[in-house]
Protein backbone atom coordinates (compact mmCIF):
# COMPACT_ATOMS: atom_id res chain seq x y z
CA UNK A 1 0.00 0.00 0.00
CA UNK A 2 1.33 3.77 -1.48
CA UNK A 3 2.10 5.39 2.06
CA UNK A 4 1.33 8.44 0.42
CA UNK A 5 -2.04 7.80 -0.94
CA UNK A 6 -3.44 7.63 3.10
CA UNK A 7 -5.80 9.54 4.47
CA UNK A 8 -7.06 9.35 8.31
CA UNK A 9 -9.73 10.21 9.75
CA UNK A 10 -9.35 10.86 13.33
CA UNK A 11 -13.14 11.11 14.94
CA UNK A 12 -13.44 12.94 18.19
CA UNK A 13 -16.48 12.87 20.39
CA UNK A 14 -17.24 15.48 22.42
CA UNK A 15 -19.34 16.87 25.30
CA UNK A 16 -18.12 19.96 27.16
CA UNK A 17 -14.70 20.01 25.59
CA UNK A 18 -14.85 23.77 25.22
CA UNK A 19 -11.12 24.20 26.41
CA UNK A 20 -9.76 20.83 25.28
CA UNK A 21 -10.93 20.39 21.73
CA UNK A 22 -8.50 23.42 20.80
CA UNK A 23 -5.51 22.02 22.49
CA UNK A 24 -6.55 18.66 21.04
CA UNK A 25 -6.96 20.15 17.92
CA UNK A 26 -3.55 22.45 18.10
CA UNK A 27 -1.45 18.77 18.87
CA UNK A 28 -2.93 16.87 16.19
CA UNK A 29 -1.80 19.53 13.36
CA UNK A 30 1.33 19.92 15.62
CA UNK A 31 2.07 15.93 15.43
CA UNK A 32 1.01 14.57 12.02
CA UNK A 33 2.37 17.57 10.27
CA UNK A 34 3.18 15.29 6.91
CA UNK A 35 0.40 13.11 7.24
CA UNK A 36 -3.14 13.43 5.38
CA UNK A 37 -5.73 13.73 7.85
CA UNK A 38 -9.23 15.09 9.17
CA UNK A 39 -10.91 15.51 12.23
CA UNK A 40 -14.02 14.80 12.41
CA UNK A 41 -15.90 16.83 15.88
CA UNK A 42 -18.95 14.79 16.78
CA UNK A 43 -20.30 17.21 19.45
CA UNK A 44 -23.21 16.25 21.02
CA UNK A 45 -24.82 19.66 21.58
CA UNK A 46 -22.55 21.12 24.26
CA UNK A 47 -23.94 23.53 26.55
CA UNK A 48 -20.81 24.78 27.07
CA UNK A 49 -20.41 26.47 23.42
CA UNK A 50 -17.70 23.60 22.34
CA UNK A 51 -18.83 24.17 18.93
CA UNK A 52 -18.42 27.71 18.58
CA UNK A 53 -14.43 26.97 19.16
CA UNK A 54 -14.34 24.51 16.85
CA UNK A 55 -16.22 26.81 14.53
CA UNK A 56 -13.05 28.93 15.67
CA UNK A 57 -10.49 26.48 14.60
CA UNK A 58 -11.88 25.80 11.54
CA UNK A 59 -11.26 29.20 9.91
CA UNK A 60 -7.80 29.33 11.40
CA UNK A 61 -7.16 25.03 9.96
CA UNK A 62 -9.50 24.88 6.89
CA UNK A 63 -12.97 23.23 6.88
CA UNK A 64 -11.56 20.57 4.95
CA UNK A 65 -9.13 19.74 8.12
CA UNK A 66 -11.86 20.10 10.74
CA UNK A 67 -15.42 18.73 10.18
CA UNK A 68 -17.91 19.64 12.69
CA UNK A 69 -21.07 17.22 12.49
CA UNK A 70 -22.68 17.76 15.30
CA UNK A 71 -25.89 16.15 16.99
CA UNK A 72 -28.38 17.83 19.14
CA UNK A 73 -27.76 16.22 21.96
CA UNK A 74 -26.20 13.29 24.30
CA UNK A 75 -26.52 10.10 21.76
CA UNK A 76 -23.88 8.17 22.98
CA UNK A 77 -20.60 7.19 22.37
CA UNK A 78 -21.16 4.26 19.73
CA UNK A 79 -23.81 5.94 17.77
CA UNK A 80 -21.02 9.01 17.82
CA UNK A 81 -18.18 6.71 15.94
CA UNK A 82 -21.32 5.79 13.68
CA UNK A 83 -22.34 9.27 12.78
CA UNK A 84 -18.49 10.23 12.26
CA UNK A 85 -17.67 7.03 10.17
CA UNK A 86 -20.61 8.27 7.56
CA UNK A 87 -18.52 11.70 7.49
CA UNK A 88 -15.29 10.19 7.16
CA UNK A 89 -13.32 10.43 3.37
CA UNK A 90 -10.20 8.60 4.90
CA UNK A 91 -9.21 4.60 4.40
CA UNK A 92 -8.45 4.64 8.17
CA UNK A 93 -10.13 6.02 11.30
CA UNK A 94 -8.41 6.61 14.48
CA UNK A 95 -10.74 7.30 17.50
CA UNK A 96 -10.12 9.27 20.64
CA UNK A 97 -10.56 11.27 23.27
CA UNK A 98 -11.37 14.83 23.68
CA UNK A 99 -9.92 15.39 27.33
CA UNK A 100 -6.01 15.26 26.73
CA UNK A 101 -5.58 11.31 27.87
CA UNK A 102 -4.87 10.49 24.47
CA UNK A 103 -2.20 12.55 23.67
CA UNK A 104 -1.94 13.10 19.71
CA UNK A 105 1.80 12.80 19.92
CA UNK A 106 1.27 8.94 19.90
CA UNK A 107 -0.43 9.22 16.52
CA UNK A 108 2.87 8.96 14.27
CA UNK A 109 3.70 5.64 16.08
CA UNK A 110 0.37 4.55 15.93
CA UNK A 111 0.74 5.22 12.02
CA UNK A 112 3.95 3.43 11.91
CA UNK A 113 2.92 0.51 13.54
CA UNK A 114 0.30 0.04 11.06
CA UNK A 115 2.31 0.55 8.43
CA UNK A 116 5.41 -1.78 9.06
CA UNK A 117 2.62 -4.18 10.26
CA UNK A 118 -0.70 -4.01 8.12
CA UNK A 119 -2.44 -4.37 11.19
CA UNK A 120 -6.01 -4.00 10.83
CA UNK A 121 -6.00 -2.37 14.38
CA UNK A 122 -3.29 -0.40 16.06
CA UNK A 123 -4.13 0.18 20.05
CA UNK A 124 -2.39 1.27 23.08
CA UNK A 125 -0.21 -1.81 24.91
CA UNK A 126 -2.25 -2.05 28.29
CA UNK A 127 -0.62 -5.46 29.29
CA UNK A 128 0.44 -3.18 32.67
CA UNK A 129 -2.75 -2.02 33.32
CA UNK A 130 -5.31 -3.45 35.00
CA UNK A 131 -6.35 -7.53 34.57
CA UNK A 132 -8.62 -8.22 35.89
CA UNK A 133 -8.45 -12.24 36.52
CA UNK A 134 -9.44 -12.83 32.49
CA UNK A 135 -6.90 -11.38 29.87
CA UNK A 136 -8.05 -9.66 26.94
CA UNK A 137 -10.30 -7.45 28.93
CA UNK A 138 -7.86 -5.64 30.31
CA UNK A 139 -8.26 -2.24 28.80
CA UNK A 140 -9.84 0.18 30.42
CA UNK A 141 -10.42 2.75 28.01
CA UNK A 142 -10.29 1.09 25.19
CA UNK A 143 -10.80 4.28 22.85
CA UNK A 144 -7.64 5.60 21.82
CA UNK A 145 -7.46 2.98 18.25
CA UNK A 146 -6.48 3.52 14.83
CA UNK A 147 -8.31 1.35 12.52
CA UNK A 148 -9.25 0.22 8.61
CA UNK A 149 -12.08 2.33 7.83
CA UNK A 150 -13.85 -1.07 6.87
CA UNK A 151 -12.70 -3.21 9.59
CA UNK A 152 -14.44 -0.18 11.90
CA UNK A 153 -17.12 -0.23 10.26
CA UNK A 154 -17.40 -4.03 10.80
CA UNK A 155 -16.74 -4.27 14.00
CA UNK A 156 -19.90 -1.60 15.08
CA UNK A 157 -22.38 -2.98 12.90
CA UNK A 158 -22.17 -6.29 15.13
CA UNK A 159 -21.87 -4.49 18.04
CA UNK A 160 -25.20 -4.38 20.75
CA UNK A 161 -24.12 -2.75 23.57
CA UNK A 162 -24.03 1.04 24.78
CA UNK A 163 -21.75 3.43 26.79
CA UNK A 164 -18.71 1.93 28.32
CA UNK A 165 -19.61 -1.27 27.41
CA UNK A 166 -19.98 -0.87 24.10
CA UNK A 167 -16.39 0.32 23.96
CA UNK A 168 -15.40 -3.26 25.20
CA UNK A 169 -17.62 -4.93 23.04
CA UNK A 170 -15.73 -3.45 20.61
CA UNK A 171 -12.42 -4.93 20.96
CA UNK A 172 -13.79 -8.22 21.76
CA UNK A 173 -15.50 -8.30 18.78
CA UNK A 174 -12.56 -7.36 16.68
CA UNK A 175 -10.51 -10.06 18.42
CA UNK A 176 -13.40 -13.03 17.45
CA UNK A 177 -13.38 -12.10 14.30
CA UNK A 178 -9.66 -12.50 13.93
CA UNK A 179 -8.64 -9.18 12.89
CA UNK A 180 -4.88 -8.62 12.75
CA UNK A 181 -4.45 -6.46 16.15
CA UNK A 182 -1.22 -4.88 17.24
CA UNK A 183 0.14 -2.60 20.23
CA UNK A 184 2.11 0.54 20.98
CA UNK A 185 3.40 1.28 24.20
CA UNK A 186 2.12 4.93 25.37
CA UNK A 187 1.89 6.61 29.11
CA UNK A 188 -1.08 8.07 30.62
CA UNK A 189 -1.08 10.94 32.52
CA UNK A 190 -3.33 11.01 35.86
CA UNK A 191 -5.42 13.26 33.92
CA UNK A 192 -7.58 9.72 32.78
CA UNK A 193 -9.17 9.29 36.48
CA UNK A 194 -8.78 13.25 36.84
CA UNK A 195 -12.39 14.65 36.61
CA UNK A 196 -15.21 13.02 35.04
CA UNK A 197 -14.41 9.63 33.45
CA UNK A 198 -13.83 6.94 36.21
CA UNK A 199 -16.03 7.76 38.93
CA UNK A 200 -17.97 5.04 40.57
CA UNK A 201 -20.85 4.35 38.41
CA UNK A 202 -18.55 3.80 35.59
CA UNK A 203 -16.39 0.98 37.55
CA UNK A 204 -19.76 -0.22 38.45
CA UNK A 205 -20.52 -0.17 34.39
CA UNK A 206 -17.61 -1.68 33.47
CA UNK A 207 -18.09 -4.68 35.55
CA UNK A 208 -21.61 -4.92 34.52
CA UNK A 209 -20.11 -4.84 31.34
CA UNK A 210 -17.36 -8.22 31.76
CA UNK A 211 -20.57 -9.83 32.92
CA UNK A 212 -22.33 -9.12 30.44
CA UNK A 213 -19.52 -9.77 27.92
CA UNK A 214 -18.59 -13.34 29.88
CA UNK A 215 -22.16 -14.63 28.91
CA UNK A 216 -22.41 -13.12 25.35
CA UNK A 217 -19.25 -14.07 23.74
CA UNK B 1 6.69 -13.64 26.59
CA UNK B 2 3.37 -13.56 24.98
CA UNK B 3 2.99 -10.64 22.55
CA UNK B 4 -0.34 -9.33 24.27
CA UNK B 5 -1.66 -9.09 20.71
CA UNK B 6 -1.75 -12.64 20.12
CA UNK B 7 -3.16 -13.48 23.58
CA UNK B 8 -6.77 -12.66 22.28
CA UNK B 9 -6.72 -14.85 19.34
CA UNK B 10 -5.39 -17.96 21.06
CA UNK B 11 -8.03 -17.10 23.71
CA UNK B 12 -11.13 -17.30 21.51
CA UNK B 13 -10.32 -18.83 18.36
CA UNK B 14 -8.42 -21.76 19.56
CA UNK B 15 -11.36 -22.00 22.38
CA UNK B 16 -14.58 -20.89 21.10
CA UNK B 17 -16.07 -21.99 24.07
CA UNK B 18 -18.01 -19.11 25.61
CA UNK B 19 -15.86 -17.90 29.37
CA UNK B 20 -19.59 -18.54 31.16
CA UNK B 21 -19.40 -22.39 30.11
CA UNK B 22 -15.66 -22.58 31.37
CA UNK B 23 -16.22 -20.81 34.37
CA UNK B 24 -19.44 -23.73 35.10
CA UNK B 25 -17.36 -26.47 34.28
CA UNK B 26 -14.30 -24.88 36.63
CA UNK B 27 -17.10 -24.57 38.98
CA UNK B 28 -18.67 -28.08 38.99
CA UNK B 29 -15.39 -29.71 39.27
CA UNK B 30 -14.23 -27.96 42.48
CA UNK B 31 -17.56 -28.30 43.72
CA UNK B 32 -17.33 -32.45 42.71
CA UNK B 33 -14.02 -32.46 44.73
CA UNK B 34 -15.61 -30.84 47.59
CA UNK B 35 -18.10 -33.27 47.82
CA UNK B 36 -15.47 -35.64 47.05
CA UNK B 37 -13.72 -34.36 50.25
CA UNK B 38 -16.84 -34.23 52.89
CA UNK B 39 -17.43 -38.42 51.44
CA UNK B 40 -13.63 -39.28 51.95
CA UNK B 41 -13.48 -37.71 55.16
CA UNK B 42 -10.11 -37.51 54.72
CA UNK B 43 -10.25 -33.90 56.17
CA UNK B 44 -12.49 -33.59 59.54
CA UNK B 45 -16.11 -32.69 58.06
CA UNK B 46 -16.46 -29.24 60.08
CA UNK B 47 -13.37 -28.26 58.30
CA UNK B 48 -15.08 -29.14 54.65
CA UNK B 49 -17.96 -27.95 54.90
CA UNK B 50 -16.62 -24.19 55.34
CA UNK B 51 -13.85 -24.84 52.93
CA UNK B 52 -16.11 -23.13 49.89
CA UNK B 53 -16.16 -19.83 52.16
CA UNK B 54 -12.30 -20.09 52.04
CA UNK B 55 -12.18 -20.43 48.64
CA UNK B 56 -14.76 -17.33 47.90
CA UNK B 57 -12.41 -15.54 50.25
CA UNK B 58 -9.41 -16.04 48.40
CA UNK B 59 -11.00 -15.52 45.41
CA UNK B 60 -12.36 -12.49 46.20
CA UNK B 61 -8.75 -11.34 47.69
CA UNK B 62 -6.72 -12.46 44.60
CA UNK B 63 -8.91 -10.16 42.36
CA UNK B 64 -8.81 -7.10 44.73
CA UNK B 65 -4.80 -8.15 44.76
CA UNK B 66 -5.13 -8.25 40.96
CA UNK B 67 -6.55 -4.85 41.29
CA UNK B 68 -4.04 -3.39 43.15
CA UNK B 69 -1.00 -4.34 41.36
CA UNK B 70 -2.26 -3.08 38.48
CA UNK B 71 -3.07 -0.40 39.31
CA UNK B 72 0.44 0.67 41.07
CA UNK B 73 2.02 -0.89 37.37
CA UNK B 74 -0.09 1.85 35.43
CA UNK B 75 2.17 3.78 33.98
CA UNK B 76 1.47 7.36 35.05
CA UNK B 77 4.60 9.20 35.71
CA UNK B 78 5.10 12.67 36.43
CA UNK B 79 6.94 13.62 34.34
CA UNK B 80 4.36 13.20 31.55
CA UNK B 81 2.20 15.16 33.25
CA UNK B 82 5.16 18.06 32.88
CA UNK B 83 5.13 17.47 29.09
CA UNK B 84 1.38 17.58 29.08
CA UNK B 85 1.82 21.22 30.98
CA UNK B 86 4.21 21.93 28.12
CA UNK B 87 2.32 21.25 25.54
CA UNK B 88 -1.22 22.97 26.61
CA UNK B 89 1.12 26.26 27.30
CA UNK B 90 2.30 25.97 23.88
CA UNK B 91 -0.60 25.44 22.42
CA UNK B 92 -2.98 28.25 24.66
CA UNK B 93 -0.18 30.61 23.36
CA UNK B 94 -0.53 29.54 19.58
CA UNK B 95 -3.93 29.80 19.78
CA UNK B 96 -4.11 32.71 21.20
CA UNK B 97 -2.12 34.37 18.70
CA UNK B 98 -4.28 32.94 16.06
CA UNK B 99 -7.55 34.48 17.71
CA UNK B 100 -8.78 31.25 18.85
CA UNK B 101 -10.52 31.32 22.43
CA UNK B 102 -8.81 29.84 24.90
CA UNK B 103 -10.00 31.67 28.16
CA UNK B 104 -9.60 29.77 31.63
CA UNK B 105 -11.75 26.69 31.55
Amino acid sequence: MDAEKNKYSIIVPTYNERLNIALIVYLIFKHLRDVDFEIIVVDDGSPDGTQEIVKQLQKLYGEDRILLRPRAKKLGLGTAYIHGLKHASGNFVVIMDADLSHHPKYLPSFIKKQLETGASIVEHDMSQAVTLLWPGLSDLTGSFRLYKKSVLEDVISSCVSKGYVFQMEMIVRASRKGYHIEEVPITFVDRVFGSSKLGGSEIVEYLKGLIYLMVTT
Amino acid sequence: MLVKSELPELVFIANPMKHVLKLLSLLVVISALWIGLLQASIIPQSHTWVLPIYFIVSLGCYGLLMVGVGLMRFPTCPQEALLLQQDIAEAKDFLKQKGVDVGSD
